[in-house]
Parts: structure tokens; sequence; C-alpha cells
């Protein structure tokens, strides 16, 4: 038998990690010890700017709006003297603070930015735009209203989701695989699906025995058009070899399509599942605004009504923090059903 | 090693008859019009024999292959495999392509055992698993994906995912054609070793006149448009064969008159 290890190709897995070990230490290293003392002080010194314009802000501010946003950058500032110094010690720390020590900054200079124009200059009208000190202090105080609307919102969101990938699973092999399904699915698909789902409000308003109900039956409509149409088009796009070569193995039609063109489809499947998560978070919010009585929707909605837009952006945090997680845990069952691909994106 | 590479005698190769068939293909840019991709082709193959098609392309031994394979039905003839007509494909049909067709999205261990995955044997077989992937030598490679392997490995997992079935006719198409030259060469070693030790019936389809005689007991020769069976020539010589053999060159000669592609220096080959 003749040896193969030779053949491996260059980029092999088990060549990978020695690669990437090797390089900060022999080329990089020395650019990292240049910019060292800028990335060790960029959090610190945007923190120690911010907390300077905070003070002079919110002189003009009652105290007790002002005091969780003072800690709160006091405790950027000492964890990131903290990080500092123990970076040192720890490399694997240095490595995220290079990552991410020029975006933490960034982020603390744009809120105080965003303090300077509102409570500091006072440019913007004064109840529609807070200051970063009030929209944190609304969230604090109102924290577990904003916790069961989180957890509401997930319920109505999973529930929809899951409902109308389940179905659009169905509908999307079907359509996929079978020719008659195709026919006859298709003009169905293309007439219903590009409508948005959040047109059939009114419809569903009064056709569903719940709000709820109609909520989740919205979001699964969302969800399935894409989803649809993707694992409709993965699985008739499965390259013919596969499934020639499957069949002189000696597979059956369900080997076909479950073994063969669903993996081969699964890409394409992902893709369907990442636009339908984004269509699901519109549905979410508009069904919660105009018909469930729970959720962020709902909360926003809500706070406007009393005119809190401290509490309205709250929400707004706590709305990019729950989908942008959402969407990360997505790209994570991505990268672990996918790991056979190469190159996949990193969210 | 599986077997022990002398015993002949527990062939698994089957007899394979191919009698007057024909197929035609509808020209792409015109439904009416149609190409005969192959014109009354007939061939016999004995239990354990290696036939090599060679032929220009277009001269149907693709075609030929997935007639056999059962991919596709004739227009008219009959295909048998021991006497029993060939009707749709069948795990004792085994096919390799040039390109290996992994299926990208198992490692190397469940790509070869797929061919049990499918016919639901994988529970009794399962330790047939371990001796194919020897037998083509990737043992350490079990977990890999097949974007990590080389065209020769992934083409040896291709064998092995074939082989694994014990297919009594075993169909290469143009299954080294990918390769680079040194590869390729040992390859048909490989493909000779594990043919000997199994006594599988082979028919191999190449572009590669010398990679034919140095394999095939018989040298099916092809030509293209209406794509027909020209002759056949058997190759006599003793294994292993020396590929600059007076022999060999004066066989690789006939077959390159037979083409018409010997040009000036070999003889008047052209009327």
């Amino acid at each position: 038998m003749n040896a193969p290890v030779e053949e491996v190709k260059r980029e092999s897995r088990a060549q990978m990690p020695a690669r990437k070990i090797s390089l900060p230490e022999t080329t990089k290293a020395p650019l990292a010890s240049r910019a060292g003392a800028r990335f060790l002080l960029a959090v610190p010194v945007a923190t120690g700017i911010a907390l300077a314009v905070h003070f002079w802000a919110s002189k003009n501010q009652p105290a007790p709006e002002t005091h969780s946003y003072t800690s709160f950058l006091w405790i950027i500032l000492s964890a990131s003297i903290v990080a500092a110094a123990a970076q040192f010690a720890w490399s694997y720390l240095r490595r995220w603070m290079q990552q991410m020590a020029p975006i933490i900054a960034a982020a603390i200079v744009l809120l105080t930015i965003w303090e300077a124009v509102t409570s500091g200059f006072r440019w913007l009208p004064m109840p529609y735009f807070p200051g970063p000190a009030g929209v944190l202090q609304s969230l604090i105080d109102d924290r577990a209203v904003l916790f069961d609307s989180t957890w509401h919102s997930l319920l109505l969101l999973l529930s929809g989701y899951f409902l109308g990938v389940c179905i659009a699973l169905v509908t999307g092999v079907c359509i996929g695989w079978f020719a008659p399904a195709r026919y006859w699915g298709m003009p169905i698909l293309k007439i219903i699906g590009p409508i948005p789902a959040t047109a059939w409000v009114p419809l569903a308003m009064v056709v569903a025995p719940s709000a709820m109900f109609s909520a989740v039956g919205l979001i699964a409509l969302a969800v399935w058009f894409p989803v649809t149409m993707l694992t409709a088009s993965g699985i008739s796009n499965t390259r013919a070899s596969y499934l020639d070569v499957a069949r002189t193995l000696g597979a059956s039609r369900a080997y076909l399509i479950f073994r063969v063109a669903i993996p081969a489809a699964m890409p394409n499947i992902f893709i369907g599942l990442f636009m339908g998560l984004g269509a699901s978070f519109l549905t979410l919010v508009v069904a919660e605004t105009v018909g469930v009585k729970s959720g962020l929707g709902w909360y926003v909605s809500w706070a406007q009504g009393w005119a809190e837009y401290g509490k309205v952006y709250a929400a707004l945090v706590i709305m990019a923090v729950f989908f942008s997680t959402i969407m990360t845990v997505l790209f994570k069952v991505r990268d672990r059903v996918l790991v056979w691909q190469k190159g996949v994106i990193k969210w | 090693m599986v077997t022990a590479s002398s015993n002949r005698v527990t062939a698994e190769g089957s007899a394979l008859l191919v009698q007057n068939v024909s197929k035609s293909f509808p020209a792409a840019d015109n439904s009416q019009a149609s190409t005969l991709a192959l014109d009354d082709a007939s061939l016999s193959v004995a239990p354990g024999e290696l036939v090599s098609l060679v032929g220009p392309s277009g001269c149907g031994k693709s075609t030929l292959l997935r007639l056999i394979a059962g991919l596709t039905a004739p227009d008219s003839g009959e295909l048998s495999v021991d006497a029993e007509p060939i009707s749709e494909p069948c795990a004792e049909r085994g096919l390799v392509f040039q390109d290996p067709n992994l299926f990208p999205w198992l490692s190397v261990r469940k790509n070869i055992q797929s061919g049990l995955v499918a016919r639901g044997v994988l529970h009794e077989k399962k330790h047939e698993v371990d001796e194919f992937m020897r037998l083509v030598g990737l043992e350490t490679f079990a977990d890999a994906y097949p974007h990590h392997l080389s065209g020769g490995m992934a083409q040896r997992v291709a064998l092995a995912r074939a082989l694994i079935n014990h297919p009594k006719v075993l169909l290469l198409d143009e299954p080294l054609g990918a390769l680079d030259a040194f590869t390729r060469m040992r390859m048909q070693d490989e493909v000779l070793r594990l043919w000997k030790s199994r006594g599988t019936t082979i028919l191999l389809v190449t572009h590669d006149i010398d990679e034919a005689i140095y394999m095939s007991d018989r040298i099916v020769i092809m030509t293209a448009r209406p794509g027909r069976i020209e002759r056949t020539i058997s190759v006599t010589l003793d294994r292993p064969r020396q590929r600059n053999s007076p022999e060999f060159l004066q066989l690789r000669g006939q077959i390159l008159e037979i083409l018409h592609f010997a040009g000036a220096s070999v003889g008047a080959a052209e009327e």
C-alpha cells in the first residue's frame, strides 16, 4: 500500500492549527507590541472621556436618573484597567482584547456623542430623545416587565417559527422532489408567497379565535415562504451525479430523498431559515403592536402611549440583543450542521 | 488484503451480455432531431474479465456504461447480467465516475459505508467498513471530509464505496482521468490489485490508450457519430506489463491506426 500521507493537501486540517499558532508568534509579534499601548488604552481613555462628558451633562439632570449610568461607566473603566493588567499574564485575554478593544471603545464614544447631543447640548427635542443615562435607568426600573415581555416574545416567536419551518420543510421537499407537487404547488407559492405576512393582519384578526393564535399563524406564514422556496430549489438542484451514484449503491427512494437530496440542499435550506428568521422578527413586532397584548412589540407601543421614551429605547436595546442572540444561535447551528462545507461565513 | 491475491476461484464477477443495443438522445436545440449515441452495440464480457472501452468523445462509451448500470434505458436491444435482464440500477453493478462524486456532507468512513446504509445491511456488515478503508489505504482519514482529500485519495474512497457492495460488475467511467500522470499510474496498479484479489468483472471506460493496454484483457475500440463498436482487441501480454516493451508499443500503434490518429510516422492509416 502506498502511504497516502504525502497526498494530503496543504490545507489539510492537521496542518491548520500549527500554522495559525505560528503566525502571531513570528510575524505578528513585533506589530502587536508596537500597537500594544494603543489597544490597552483605547477603552479606559474612551470611558474616561465618557465620564467627563457625563458629569458635565448631568449637572442639569435629576440625580437618581444619572446614578446608574455613572456606576455603569465606572464599572467599565475599572474592568478595562483590570483587564489591561491581567492580559500580561493571560494570553487568551490579550488576544481577545486586541480583537475587541477598538469595537468597545468605539461603542463608548458613540454613547458619549449621544449623551452630548441629547442631555448635554439638548439639540434634540427632549421627551422624544432621552440620553443614555435615562434609557439605562428605564431599563433597570422596568426590568420585570421587560423580562416578562421578552419571555412572551420568545415563546411567540419560537412557536411561530418552528411551526412555519416544519410545514415549509415538508412542502419544500415535496415541491422540489415530486413533479406533480411542483406543478400544483409552484403557482400557489408564487402567488401567496410574496405577499408580506403582515398584510394578512386584518384577515387573521377576523378568522383566528385569539390574537395569540393569529400571531403564531402569521409568523409561521412569514417563515414558510422563504424556507419552502429555498428548500424546493435546493432539492431540485441536487447534483444528478450524487443521485446516480446513490442509485448504483442500491439506494431506495427514501434514501435518495432523506440521505442525498436533503443533505445536498442543506446550505440552501439554511439561507431560507435565515431569511425566514428576519421575516419572523418583523411579523412578531407587528403582530404584538396591533393585536397581542404582551411582548416587546406591545411594550414599545404601550410605553409610547405614556410618552415614556426612555422605555421605548430600553425595549429597542433589549430587542437588539434578543434578535441578535437568536441569529447567533442559528449561525451556530448552521456551523454545526454544515461543518463539511469549506469557507462558511462567520457571524 | 481481504482475499489472497492468487485465489481467483472465489471470483465475484458475473458474465455481462449486451445485444444489439441502440440509444439516441434528443438534440439540445431541437426536440425533433436526435443524436444516435449508440448504434447497434453488442458486447459479451466473461466473468472476472477486465475490458476497456476506448474511443474519442461522443463515441457512446459513457452511454453504454450508463445503460449497463441501469441509469438509462435503451431504445432497442437487450442487456443482461448472468442472463438476468437489466432494468434499473442496483448494487450489483457499481459505478465510479471520473469525478469521485463523494457525498461532501459525509466523512470518508460514512461515504464508504453509504452503500451498506442504502441497502439496510450496515448492522451486519459494519466490520467490512474498516476492511475496505484499509484496502484503499485510508484508515487514518476515516473522519476527514471529502474537501480535505486530494484527487487520488477521493477516487480511492469512491472505489471503496463501490466495492463494499461486492458488485458483480464494476463500471469505471474514466475513474483516473482527472489525476496527474504519476498518481494515475499508481492507481492503475491499485485497481489491478483490487481486481485480482476479488475477481470482479470490470468494464473500464478510458481516453488513455496506454491505460487500456496496461490494464485490460480486451480492448473494445469505439468510433463516434454514430457511436459504434469498431473492433475488439485481445491483450495477451503477461502482467505486470512493461509500458515500454515492443509488444506494448506495437499494440498502441495498432489501436491508434484503427482510430485514425496514427499520423504519418506509423503508416498509411488514411486511404
